[in-house]
This record gives C-alpha cells, sequence and structure tokens, in this order.
C-alpha cells in the first residue's frame, strides 16, 4: 500500500484589506509630511523584494521638530484627568481590533512574517496591551509608586523590526498612560504598520503631538537618542546598539530602558514528555522565523533522551511549511531583510565551520525574497559562536546535559540573561531551577509566550527594565 | 542549610563561613583589634601611651593592606592627622570583586529571614561599639558630640530598617500576574549580583549604612569604596561585619582615591550595577556611567541635589538593585 500524500492548496489571505499608499510621510504634530530633506527611503516585502512604498527618511531637523512638538504636547496630555487619558488609549485599542485584519496584512507584507502570526499572535497581543494600559491610567496612585507619581515628560523609542506593531504598543502604550508623550522610530525596514498607527490616532482623535512618528534607518534614532529635549529612552534591539545608546545618555539626566538580545536555553529533562516539548522546542526557536530576542536557541536536552528527541524534532521539522507569508497554512515565513539573511548564513556557516554538524529538512525555498530553511547543529560546544552569539534566525543549537546542575551551568554560561525554558514533569524540579537560572523571563512546559499583564525583560546584558504589567509602568514614572 | 527549620531559625551563617585566620592574605587574628585605648591594661606610670591602630582593607573576609603598599593620610577637617588608610589599587578592587561574586550564590540563596537576622545582627554589633564610631564620625567629619551621637544612633536605625525588608520586599515587588489563557504567572525580585558601590563623601557612616545596607537586604554581594577623605567609619564598619554573621566577601571595603577605584570597577565585566553616589565630580560620574555600558550594568546615578542622610530612605535604593524575574507554569489537569 503506497503512503498518501496530503498537500496543502494554496490558502493565501487577500492583499485588499491593506492598500498602500506609494510614499508615506513622517508623522509629526499630528500631521503627515515630507521630510526636510526631501529624503525617501523603500519599504519592500521580503518575501518578494517588491517595493510597498517610499517612506521619508527623517533628518535631524525632522526628529528635532518631532520633539518640540512632544514637548509642546506634553503638560496638556500630563495634565488630562486620568480617566480622560484612558479613554483615548481605550479607543485606540478597540480601533485597532477593528482594523486587526489590515494591520495584520500589512505586517505580514512588510516584515515576512506568517499571517497565522500577525493574525493570532501579534494583533491581539497589540490590542491587548492598549487595552490593558488604557485601564491604569487613572490608577496611577494605586500602582506602588506613591501617591501622585509623575510622567517623565517626551519619551524617545526606538523600536526593531521583528513584531514592528507589538513593540510599538509595548513602548505608546505605558507611556501615554502615564502621561508622557512620544516620539517613536520604528525600524527602517518595517516602518508601514507604524505609520498606519498613526491614522488610528487620528481617528482617536488623540490631541496633535502626543505621538510622533519618525521614520529612518539609525541615524534618525541617533539623533533622537541624542536629542536634548528628551527625557527617557526606551529601546528594543541588539545589545551592540543598546550599548552605544547607554553610552550616549551616561551623564545625562535622562531615564533608560533597554530591552536587548538573548541566547536563551530551553532545557528538556528525560522526564519531560517529549511530544510536548518538541511542540515547545519548534515554537521556541521557528517562530516569527527565530528573529525573536527570546528565542530558545540553544536546546539543552538530557543526555538519556537526546537521541529519542531529536528524531522527534527532525520529523516535526520535516513538516514545517516555509514560503508565502500571506499563505495561512505557511509556518515559517521570510527573513526580514538581506543583511539579516547574510548575518544567519555567516554564523551557520561558521557552526559548520568550528565542527557542529548541521541538518535541515529536504525545504524547497521561493526563489525570490530572502529565505533560510529551519536548521539544527548538534554536536554544538558551549565554546562554538552558534552557542554564544545571537544568530536571530531559524537556527537550533543543540547540547546536552547529565544533571541539573550541568544544565543550570550551561544554560547560564552567556552575558545575556533574557528568557529560558524547562521541560520537566517534576514541579519541585521546575521551581528550583526557574529559581536558579539568570533570566527574565521564564517559562515552564510552555515557551514564547507574552501577555500584557506579564512583566518582560532581561538580566546581564540582556538589558534593564521591565516591560508589561505594573513593572512596565516604572519605566515611564519619575520614581 | 539542609534542615530547614533549622535554617530559618538560626541567625548564623557561620556554619561554612571561611575561616580568615585561614587565610595568608591575613595577618590579622580573627578578634578586631582594639582601637580603644582606655581599654587596655593601664602601666603604674601616668598618662600611658595609645596604641594606635593600623587601618586595614577588608577583603574576602580577611583584612589585608593594600597589594600596593600604598597608603594615604587621612586628617579631621582642620588638618589634624587621624591615620594612614590603606590606598587601594586596581588590583585589590578587582580582589574585591573576585571575593563579591564567590559569596553571591551563598548569601543571595539564603532565605530571606536568614538575611534579616544576619543583618539585624550587624545593627546589634554597631550599638555595642557606638562609642568609637561616635569618635570616628565626629572626627572625620568634624560633627560635634551631640551630632556625631545622633549620625550613629541613626546608622544603627538605619540597619534596622532594611534589616526587616528582606522578607518583605518580595511582597511589594513581586506580583501575580492574571495573564490571558490557562497559566499561573508570578514575578519575582531576585538581586543583581555583584554591586560595586560608590560610598557618599559627605557621611562617612549614616550615608555609608544608607548606601550599604540595601544592596545587602536584597541579597547581592558588594564592593563599597569608602569616602575618599572620610574612610576610617567605614575601615571599622568592616571589623563589625567581620565579627558578624555576614559571610565573608559579602562586604568588601576599600579605602582611597574614589577618582582610581571606580574605573575598574565600572569596567569590570564581572560586575552587575554600579552605585555612583560617591562620584561626585559630574564629570567622573557620567565617565563611570558610560563605563559601565560597556557590560550594561545597572548604574544609580549620584542624586543631582545633596541627599539628605537623615530622611526618610524610601525603598528606591532598595529596588535599583533588583531585577524581576516571571515564571509561567500551565495550569491543566
Amino acid at each position: 500500500m503506497t503512503a498518501m500524500k496530503f498537500e496543502y492548496a494554496p490558502a493565501p489571505e487577500s492583499r485588499s484589506t491593506a492598500a498602500i499608499a506609494s510614499s508615506h510621510g513622517l508623522f509629526i504634530d499630528g500631521e503627515f509630511r515630507p521630510a526636510a530633506g526631501g529624503k525617501v527611503f523603500k519599504s519592500i516585502a521580503p518575501a518578494s523584494e517588491e517595493v510597498l512604498s517610499e517612506v521619508a527618511h527623517a533628518g535631524a531637523d525632522d526628529v528635532h521638530a518631532a520633539v518640540e512638538a512632544a514637548r509642546r504636547a506634553f503638560p496638556r496630555w500630563s495634565g488630562l484627568p486620568g480617566a480622560e487619558r484612558a479613554k483615548y488609549l481605550f479607543r485606540i485599542a478597540r480601533l485597532i481590533q477593528e482594523r486587526s485584519r489590515e494591520l495584520a496584512v500589512l505586517e505580514s507584507l512588510d516584515n515576512g512574517k506568517p499571517i497565522r502570526e500577525s493574525r493570532d499572535v501579534d494583533l491581539p497581543l497589540v490590542a491587548a496591551h492598549f487595552f490593558y494600559y488604557a485601564g491604569w491610567a487613572d490608577k496611577l496612585p494605586h500602582a506602588g509608586f506613591g501617591p501622585d507619581p509623575k510622567p517623565l515628560g517626551v519619551a524617545g523609542q526606538v523600536i526593531p523590526w521583528n513584531f514592528p506593531l507589538l513593540m510599538l504598543a509595548w513602548k505608546i502604550a505605558p507611556a501615554l498612560a502615564t502621561g508622557n508623550t512620544v516620539v517613536l522610530k520604528p525600524a527602517e525596514t518595517t516602518p508601514l504598520t507604524a505609520l498606519r498607527f498613526a491614522e488610528i490616532c487620528r481617528q482617536a482623535a488623540l490631541p496633535p503631538g502626543v505621538v510622533n512618528i519618525v521614520t529612518g534607518d539609525g541615524t534618525a534614532g541617533a539623533a533622537l537618542v541624542e536629542h536634548p529635549g528628551v527625557d527617557k529612552i526606551a529601546f528594543t534591539g541588539s545589545t551592540g546598539v543598546g550599548r552605544r545608546i547607554a553610552r550616549t545618555v551616561a551623564g545625562t539626566r535622562k531615564k533608560l530602558t533597554l530591552e536587548l538580545g538573548g541566547k536563551a536555553a530551553n532545557i528538556v529533562f528525560d522526564d519531560a514528555p517529549l511530544d510536548q516539548a518538541v511542540e515547545g522546542i519548534v515554537n521556541g526557536i521557528f517562530f516569527n522565523q527565530g528573529h525573536v530576542c527570546c528565542a530558545g536557541s540553544r536546546l539543552l536536552v538530557q543526555e538519556s533522551v537526546a537521541e529519542e528527541l531529536l528524531g522527534a524534532l527532525k520529523r516535526r521539522m520535516a513538516t514545517l511549511r516555509v514560503g508565502d507569508p500571506l499563505d495561512k497554512n505557511t509556518d515559517v515565513g521570510a527573513i526580514n531583510s538581506a543583511a539579516q539573511l547574510a548575518r544567519i548564513r555567516e554564523l551557520a556557516d561558521a557552526g559548520s565551520a568550528e565542527g557542529a554538524e548541521r541538518w535541515s529538512p529536504p525545504c524547497e525555498l521561493p526563489a525570490d525574497g530572502y529565505w533560510f530553511p529551519p536548521t539544527l547543529f548538534t554536536g554544538v560546544t558551549q565554546a562554538h559562536r552558534i552557542a554564544r552569539e545571537e544568530i536571530f534566525g531559524p537556527v537550533l543549537s543543540v547540547l546536552t546535559f547529565r544533571t541539573p546542575e550541568e544544565a543550570v551551568a550551561k544554560a547560564n554560561n552567556t552575558p545575556y540573561g533574557l528568557s529560558a525554558g524547562i521541560w520537566t514533569e517534576k514541579g519541585s524540579r521546575i521551581l528550583w531551577l526557574a529559581g536558579q537560572l539568570r533570566a527574565g523571563v521564564v517559562w515552564s512546559n510552555t515557551f514564547n509566550k507574552f501577555d500584557p499583564t506579564s512583566p518582560f525583560g532581561g538580566y546581564q546584558e540582556s538589558g534593564y527594565g521591565r516591560e508589561g504589567g505594573r513593572h512596565g509602568l516604572g519605566a515611564y514614572l519619575d520614581v | 542549610m539542609s534542615d530547614p527549620m533549622s535554617d530559618s531559625m538560626s541567625d548564623s551563617m557561620s556554619d561554612s563561613m571561611s575561616d580568615p585566620m585561614s587565610d595568608p592574605t591575613s595577618e590579622q587574628p580573627h578578634t578586631p583589634e582594639r582601637t580603644d585605648g582606655s581599654a587596655m591594661p593601664k602601666p603604674e606610670h601616668a598618662t600611658p601611651l595609645a596604641v594606635l591602630k593600623t587601618y586595614k582593607l577588608f577583603i574576602g573576609g580577611a583584612f589585608p593592606r593594600s597589594e600596593s603598599g600604598r597608603v594615604y593620610e587621612v586628617t579631621d577637617p582642620q588638618g589634624n592627622w587621624l591615620a594612614n588608610a590603606p590606598l587601594a589599587s586596581r588590583k585589590d578592587a578587582r580582589d574585591a570583586v573576585a571575593a563579591a561574586r564567590k559569596a553571591f550564590p551563598r548569601w543571595s540563596g539564603a532565605t530571606a529571614y536568614n538575611r534579616g537576622q544576619v543583618l539585624y545582627r550587624v545593627a546589634e554589633l554597631l550599638q555595642g561599639r557606638r562609642d568609637q564610631f561616635r569618635a570616628e564620625v565626629a572626627a572625620a567629619e568634624g560633627l560635634s558630640k551631640a551630632q556625631a551621637r545622633a549620625a550613629v544612633e541613626a546608622a544603627v536605625d538605619r540597619w534596622v530598617w532594611y534589616a526587616g525588608w528582606t522578607d518583605k520586599v518580595t511582597q511589594i515587588a513581586g506580583s501575580s500576574n492574571p495573564v490571558a489563557g490557562p497559566y499561573f504567572n508570578l514575578s519575582s525580585p531576585e538581586p543583581t549580583g555583584v554591586v560595586a558601590v560608590l560610598a557618599p563623601q559627605d557621611s562617612s557612616l549614616l550615608g555609608l549604612v544608607s548606601v550599604l545596607a540595601p544592596v545587602l537586604a536584597g541579597g547581592n554581594t558588594a564592593v563599597l569604596v569608602a569616602g575618599e577623605r572620610t574612610p576610617l567609619p567605614a575601615l571599622s564598619l568592616a571589623e563589625v561585619l567581620a565579627t558578624s554573621d555576614v559571610p565573608a566577601g559579602v562586604v568588601n571595603v576599600l579605602s582611597g582615591r574614589t577618582a582610581e577605584l571606580g574605573p575598574p570597577l565600572a569596567a569590570h565585566q564581572d560586575v552587575n550595577a554600579i552605585d555612583l553616589t560617591g562620584a561626585a565630580d559630574p564629570a567622573l560620574a557620567a565617565e563611570l556611567e558610560a563605563t559601565a555600558a560597556e557590560n550594561l550594568k545597572r548604574v544609580r546615578r549620584p542624586a543631582v541635589d545633596a541627599e539628605d542622610w537623615t530622611a526618610d530612605p524610601g525603598t528606591s535604593r532598595l529596588l535599583a538593585f533588583l531585577e524581576t524575574k516571571t515564571v509561567w507554569h500551565p495550569m491543566g489537569v
């Protein structure tokens, strides 16, 4: 009897819900405007290399105008009763829900992530984040920061390309709830959903200047970080850039929070439910193409079950569907940019060169766009670059351990400390291990879960400060 | 620490404390030197000659001189010589960091109740040596007897305040998070690790205790740089710590130039955080903050205005050196 073969028919999401203008301006003081110098850049779809739109590139003058607009808007916005600020944020949350399909399609086009994720993970979390912080705006005296906590002023926020709209929500929602005004700089490769969010601010009748969005490359971000009119910097991105920002604000009174890179250990014990663990490992490293700062990029598996687990993991990886981000059956989308693809290739090649064994399932990649197959390395040692450096792609490094103590030592052997995973049926071991791991988020028998009520942020070189929950308010209050 | 009852009931962590006598770098007996001339046996003839104290560093539970062999003159505000204090070197600073790192697992892993009792005992011992500290603080800062008495009493009270925080800070800084899914989700504060503390230049004991005690209460270990012109109360506090139940290496005390010791501590890759309170020169504070960025140290900047060390300290120093860890557990049958 021959095996039955079930092929998936293409199931593309319609692009018609997300019409894209051929050019986009900066959003400053409630209006869209071209860059003062007239400079533009192109935002492309990484899955096809199609140009999606031309976007204004902010120069120092534009950043200055945005900061000035935010400064002018600050007294009135911070002076509003908290209940009024709350209602603006609730409006924004509802408008995001109404337009969530449009935003999900736009996000998948501009970023390359599967529509299944932008639709089912990113957008619901974006709306939830605004809804959560909306409710805090009139309850700040009860938040544990004193009877009358004050906003800082103008928040300069620089966000990455891996979760463009979700990172915007993590930054803007708590800043506005606490009475700050903001200037946000989206990533160069993914500016479109932030500019669509600016339209939502207008629909919500948010006062001009409360939210300003300046698009451009790292020079625009640097101008924002350096601007003397900014009171607070919030950055999510690489540890290298985070370090430069920390140096830049040294000696100023600017408050700083940083959410940087990671090299999370995902630790599987011999008593773990292996099928669940395999799903967790796959979700941990292949979710969002591995473009996740908290990705479970180091699999630490107990030696006695390593062979069995790796067999099951490879079988599961062979079923991953890599391709069109807008196809509802796609599991792994496009790599966000040519530069990131080059970085992933370089580190994967280093893995092979240093002696680790590379494996990918048979996998047909589209001809156009930026693609990298789901990949795992076995025989990895702690000294290998692929065990130490953040790859930020769909590449898993597998190491083994014998005892729980060895698992702790290996998991903590990194300058990062953002997240970790534990897979075991033994509750006492989970609690013991969770206490030993030097990481800001620990997922036990699950991975890559996020929620607006749950504080997120790292130890050590993964940055400082927390986003989400009551803790996330502290980053935007004078405490 | 294997018996939970004895652990929770004991205020001693000395069961496996390293013995300073066994440390070849220490030439001190375990009991501190006497600093009070009047307590010495009196000879038959009049005006007995006081026995002066050699002030030393405190690293890993031992009292070494600076490895550099250097000292500097410490005077009162009028310029009268008080003592030669060790002029600690970069190497001393690195040794202190190594000792603090070694002490971190045990101190951070102790129960909060245990840490509270150990810190409370420091207050008890400080109280017992209050006369010595009054004299040292008065000489260091040029205070009247009454002012010095008030400063020492406030310093004792501050230890007590922070000792009581050890088993409460988790409850004010942690949270149970109602996530939208079948998960039990809990956030708890944890110590950040080794903290370098540049003690204030204007308050030799009260200010010192106000910056050190919150670091320890949170479960961190510390490398303390004493106020440059007034290091003697800090070096004597080390003697209190050595005879209390604070394990060796949890606190390490250096005296010397803040501008010389700050940079190696700010640059050290095994230091997790730095308190710049004592970096009184804004240019130095900015330089140290920029240096600390290399491994993303948590930085507590110096206050803009002079700090009032007698004011309610609040929780900001306690919370500045804590991380928040959030743990997710699925719920199900």
